[in-house]
């Protein structure tokens, strides 16, 4: 009939989240929100027509009829005082002005003018009677694993796994001591190990929770393939879970307002919400700073979620991932036990 | 007779600046099955006191002994033994009453049934509750049950009935007589006279980190030398000589010096006071015509004359010249 206190403080603990209807929409529903937001507006539709002006001159009729068999782009003449101003606005890709020698204007940093402006020339060139001694043929992919979406979701859980851990475990423990609980706690035969474990184990549950959420509805909603193995996924989330409630501690360890631990931790998650490749891969910043953005716990776990999950990479293969996210859990638990107040 | 606490010179000084002496050498011997009330204002040392008993503060200097054990030493025993209602301590919001006790007893070796301890402080009712439903009065009963789940030899309540309504406070006291009778120790801190004068064995009034009053209430009381109190104001006569301070008798303090009515007739002491004077006397019907003749004398007129018995309250006024609530 007893049972044990650990169990007891588990429980409590899960009731309690799950009591909170904000904080349930936060982790289960908002996640869930936002990949279905991103997916939409990133879905893989055919790549965006590019428009091609001719302007209207001597020959212009010339070009149109050289341009037409060609593939890739659609051709519009324009008005010579109108060309400048839509090839401005990116509304066409590319002007060609005929004449004696063909000249092309288009802007060298815009990706479809340099191709627009390399499939015309082609075109014409062919049109001139040019023979192409080499023959290829073109077969088109599209993976699963290699669209957005694919990349979206291992990083949503990452952040969905920092955000709990140190609102989980930071705000709730900041939060209990400033109504005194955790001074009334003490004053009890209450082992202190038991309290912190069952933060701990609480917090593990819904990680477990919100990772089968996300993967089934991944997989049902946008078809997303698992390569990792369920297993090597679930120990990557929970040695993320420990590392962020261990940040949560330490963040948590002192103060009782409520104001200065979301400050706090805001200023701790905002480099990771930036450079730890959520929404978009963390090597697009330069190499100066990646040493800084590799130690990061957030980029680690979200780089072993993704490799995990996308290309099925095995554990021992992420050995320094792991590495980094342990040492920030094991670090940060043992300063919060020496700063940690109950009181 | 067993001695449930023991304090000797306790000190508390808490790091600030400047540095804040809560405890200035506080003496304190609370025997076993009495229910002890520390009575003082806010800021007097009360909680310092009861949280150092606690094991929840560390003393700066002196000497505690608690049930016979000493903090640092034997802690685990210590927490086995004692139930402890801090002052304003808000429980989990969205626990149920019956969750909550069941949290608060498997803590314990010999935690209570939920049920037993819902059942001591009538929340029987409200066990699926959630706390945060529950009115002020309950949610003191569910802190003083929450007190009573290890079946304490050495209960400390600190100001239970605080900012509760009469009925609340009434139910509060009920828990405590009745804990009182099966024979617990209680020490409890309040800073409402007529709560340590109805459930107190004996009372330490305490002031600036010390006692300077022991004894039963009634005890106290009688050391006023007159039972009655005797308040009174004279037309146009603002705050006399300043409140909080025994008048002097400064001439343009006020029409009436106090200390000239310390001749009439079997009055004890005299005492300015909000607006008006105090009087402590023995024997009411001797002293009020002979006040009455000296106001008619002086040319005064009453504004309002009240008697009543003395209380606690006065006890401290006539010890500090201030009351227990200045606010």
């Amino acid at each position: 009939m007893r049972r044990h206190p650990y169990v007891l403080l588990t429980r409590a603990r899960m009731k309690e989240f799950l009591r909170e209807p904000e904080v349930v929409f936060w982790v289960f529903v908002f996640p869930f929100l936002l990949a279905i937001g991103l997916g939409i507006a990133f879905r893989n539709k055919p790549p965006d027509e590019i428009i091609v002006g001719v302007v209207q001159a001597d020959g212009a009729d010339r070009v149109v009829a050289a341009l037409a068999p060609a593939g890739g782009f659609k051709v519009e003449t324009v008005a010579a005082a109108d060309a400048a101003r839509r090839l401005r606005l990116g509304k066409i890709a590319l002007v060609v002005v005929p004449g004696p020698s063909y000249e092309y204007r288009y802007d060298p940093t815009r990706p479809d003018s340099v191709l627009a402006r390399q499939r015309v020339h082609d075109a014409l060139e062919r049109a001139a009677g040019r023979a192409d001694p080499v023959e290829a043929r073109d077969t088109l992919v599209t993976e699963p694993g290699a669209r957005y979406i694919d990349f979206l979701i291992p990083g949503m859980l990452g952040m969905n796994i920092m955000s709990g851990g140190m609102w989980g475990v930071g705000f709730v423990l900041v939060e209990m001591r400033s109504r005194k609980l955790l001074k009334r706690l003490i004053a009890t035969p209450m082992k202190r190990s038991d309290f912190l474990a069952a933060m701990m184990t609480s917090r593990m549950s819904v990680v477990f929770l919100q990772l089968a959420m996300l993967l089934v509805f991944g997989r049902l909603v946008f078809k997303m393939v698992i390569q990792g193995s369920i297993a090597s996924i679930a120990l990557l989330a929970l040695i993320g879970a420990f590392s962020f409630s261990g940040l949560g501690l330490l963040v948590a360890s002192r103060t009782s307002k409520i104001e200065t631990v979301s400050g706090l931790m805001n200023l701790v998650m905002l480099p990771m919400f930036v450079f730890s490749g959520i929404f978009f891969s963390a090597d697009r910043f330069p190499d100066v700073i990646q040493p800084f953005v590799r130690a990061l716990p957030l980029t680690a776990l979200n780089d072993a979620l993704r490799a995990s999950i996308l290309e099925g990479a095995t554990l021992p293969s992420q050995v320094g991932r792991i590495g980094v996210m342990l040492a920030w859990g094991v670090l940060s638990f043992l300063f919060a036990l020496k700063l940690f107040k109950w009181s | 007779m067993d001695i449930a606490i023991r304090c000797r010179a306790l000190r508390k000084t808490y790091d600030a600046k400047p540095p804040v002496e809560a405890l200035r050498g506080l003496e304190l011997e609370v025997r076993a099955g009495e229910c002890f009330g520390l009575l003082g204002p806010n800021g007097a040392g009360k909680t310092t006191t009861v949280e150092i008993l606690e094991g929840i503060l560390d003393a700066s200097g002196g000497d505690v002994e608690v049930l016979g054990l000493r903090w640092g030493r034997d802690d685990a025993a210590l927490r086995e033994r004692l139930g402890v209602s801090l002052q304003e301590t808000k429980l989990a919001d969205k626990l149920t009453v019956e969750e909550t006790v069941a949290l608060f007893s498997s803590f314990y070796r010999k935690g209570r049934p939920a049920k037993d301890v819902m059942a001591d402080v009538g929340l029987i009712e409200k066990r699926g509750a959630w706390v945060v439903k529950l009115s002020g009065g309950q949610r003191q009963r569910l802190a003083v049950a929450c007190a009573l789940v290890g079946d304490p030899d050495l209960l400390f309540l600190d100001e239970p009935t605080t900012g509760l309504d009469p009925q609340s406070r009434r139910q509060i006291w009920e828990i405590v007589r009745d804990l009182r009778r099966r024979g617990r120790t209680i020490l409890l801190t309040t800073h409402y006279m007529d709560e340590a004068e109805r459930l107190c064995d004996r009372v330490a009034v305490v002031d600036h980190g010390r006692v300077i009053a022991l004894g039963t209430p009634s005890e106290l009381i009688a050391s006023l030398k007159g039972e009655h109190v005797v308040e009174f104001a004279v037309n146009g006569d603002g705050p006399v000589a300043g409140a909080g301070a025994t008048a002097s008798g400064v001439p343009g303090h006020g029409p009436l010096d106090p200390q000239t009515l310390l001749a009439l007739p079997s009055v004890t002491s005299a005492l300015a006071d909000s607006g008006g004077i105090l009087l402590t006397v023995a024997e009411p019907h001797l002293a009020i015509p002979a006040l009455l003749e000296r106001l008619g004398r002086d040319g005064l007129a009453l504004s309002r004359l009240t008697t009543r018995h003395a209380s606690l309250e006065d006890v401290f006024v006539a010890l500090t010249g201030r009351h227990l609530r200045d606010d």
